[in-house]
C-alpha cells in the first residue's frame, strides 16, 4: 500500500505492516480524542518513524493516491484536527 | 475510523467532487494540469517569500551584532574611565539586545526549515506535474471511455492528493513568513524609534557621549595644565587680582537670584 506522511512524500509499504500501523493509529487517534498534547506527539512521532523504517519512498513520477495519509512530522494536534474537520485544506 | 484513514478519505472526496463537475474525462486531465502549474508558481513564489524574509532577519541579526559589538566596546571603555556606572547601563542594553537576537535567531532557524522543505516540494510536485503531463497526453490519445475513466480517476486523484500536500506546505510556509514579517516590521521600528539603535549610534548615543565628554573634559584639564606650566609665576598673580571682581559678581548674581526661589514656591 501506499502511504503519504503530509510535508515529506509518498512511500510504498508491504501490506504486512497493516496491523501494526493500525495499532500505532489508534494511539494517535486516542491521543486527539482525549486532548493529550504529549501522548499525541509521542504517538505521531512512533507511527511516523514506523512508517519511514518500514517504506521505501515511490518514485516521483508515480502518480497514485495513497491508501493512508499521516500529518506530518511537526503538525500539531491543532493541525490534526483542523485536518480533520477539512479546514485548511486546498482544495482540488 | 483512524485518523490516517479520515484525512486520506478527505482528500479523496476533494477530489471526487472536482471530477463530478466534469463531463468529459479529459477535459478534467487539461483542467487539472492548468491547475498543477499554477500551484508550481505559487510554491516558487512561495520559496521566493520565505527566503527574502530569512535574508530580511540575517540583515537585523547583523545589525543587533554590530549594535551589541559597540556596546561592549564602549562598557570597557566606560570602566577603563572609572565610570563603572556607564559600563554597566551599556552592559545591561548588550544584555537586551542578547536577548532579542536569541529569539531572533530560533525563528531564523525554523524559517530556514519552512524554505527547505518548500524547496524539496517544489522539486516533488515539478516531477509529478511533468509525469502528470506525459500520463495525461497518451490517455487522451488511447481514449475509449470506459477504459480511460480508471486511469483519468486515478491519475487525477493522485495529483490531487500532492497538490493537496502542497497547498498545505505552502499555507504553513504563508503563516509563518507572515508572523515573520510582522516580527521583522517590529524590530525596523524599534531601531528606526532608537530604541535599540540608540543605544549605540549616532549623535543622540548617551553613552558614547558621557564618553565624549569625559574625554574632552580630560583634554582641557591637561591643556589647562599644560598653559599654567607655561605661564608659570604668573599665574597666582592673575589669579588674586581677579578674586575680588569674582566675589562682587557672586554678590550681584545672588541678588539677582533672589526673587526666583518666592516664586516656585507660588504654585
Amino acid at each position: 500500500m501506499i502511504v503519504r506522511i503530509l510535508g515529506e512524500g509518498q512511500l510504498q509499504v508491504d501490506d504486512s505492516a497493516t496491523e501494526e500501523l493500525n495499532a500505532l493509529d489508534a494511539k494517535l487517534e486516542a491521543a486527539v480524542d482525549g486532548g493529550d498534547e504529549p501522548a499525541f506527539a509521542a504517538a505521531r512521532d512512533e507511527l511516523l518513524q514506523r512508517v519511514r523504517e518500514l517504506g521505501s519512498p515511490v518514485d516521483a513520477d508515480v502518480i497514485r493516491p495513497s491508501q493512508l495519509i499521516l500529518p506530518g512530522q511537526d503538525a500539531t494536534m491543532a493541525d490534526v484536527r483542523r485536518l480533520l474537520s477539512d479546514e485548511g485544506l486546498i482544495p482540488g | 475510523m483512524s485518523v490516517m484513514k479520515r484525512v486520506s478519505t478527505i482528500f479523496k472526496a476533494k477530489a471526487n467532487k472536482a471530477l463530478d463537475r466534469m463531463e468529459d474525462p479529459r477535459e478534467t486531465l487539461d483542467y487539472s494540469y492548468q491547475q498543477q502549474l499554477e500551484l508550481l508558481q505559487k510554491v516558487r513564489r512561495g520559496v521566493a517569500d520565505v527566503a527574502t524574509s530569512r535574508k530580511r532577519l540575517e540583515l537585523q541579526l547583523n545589525q543587533l551584532q554590530q549594535s551589541s559589538d559597540k556596546l561592549d566596546r564602549q562598557a570597557r571603555d566606560s570602566l577603563a574611565a572609572g565610570r563603572e556606572d556607564l559600563a554597566r547601563e551599556a552592559l545591561t542594553r548588550k544584555a537586551g539586545l542578547q536577548s532579542q537576537m536569541t529569539d531572533l535567531k530560533v525563528q531564523y532557524d525554523s524559517l530556514q526549515g519552512e524554505e527547505e522543505k518548500l524547496t524539496a516540494a517544489s522539486q516533488r510536485l515539478q516531477a509529478k506535474v511533468d509525469a502528470f503531463r506525459t500520463k495525461k497526453e497518451t490517455i487522451k490519445a488511447t481514449y475509449t471511455a470506459a477504459e480511460a475513466q480508471t486511469r483519468i480517476n486515478e491519475a487525477f486523484t493522485g495529483i490531487s492528493e500532492e497538490m493537496g500536500d502542497v497547498g498545505l506546505a505552502i499555507q504553513r510556509a504563508e503563516d509563518k513568513t507572515e508572523q515573520m514579517k510582522a516580527r521583522a516590521g517590529a524590530i525596523d521600528e524599534l531601531m528606526a524609534s532608537g530604541a535599540l539603535e540608540d543605544a549605540v549610534g549616532g549623535p543622540r548615543d548617551d553613552i558614547q557621549a558621557e564618553l565624549d565628554r569625559m574625554g574632552a573634559s580630560h583634554n582641557v584639564d591637561a591643556e589647562l595644565e599644560r598653559m599654567k606650566l607655561e605661564l608659570g609665576q604668573g599665574a597666582p598673580k592673575q589669579i588674586g587680582t581677579a578674586a575680588p571682581a569674582a566675589a562682587s559678581d557672586g554678590d550681584t548674581a545672588r541678588a539677582a537670584q533672589q526673587p526666583d526661589p518666592s516664586q516656585a514656591g507660588e504654585p
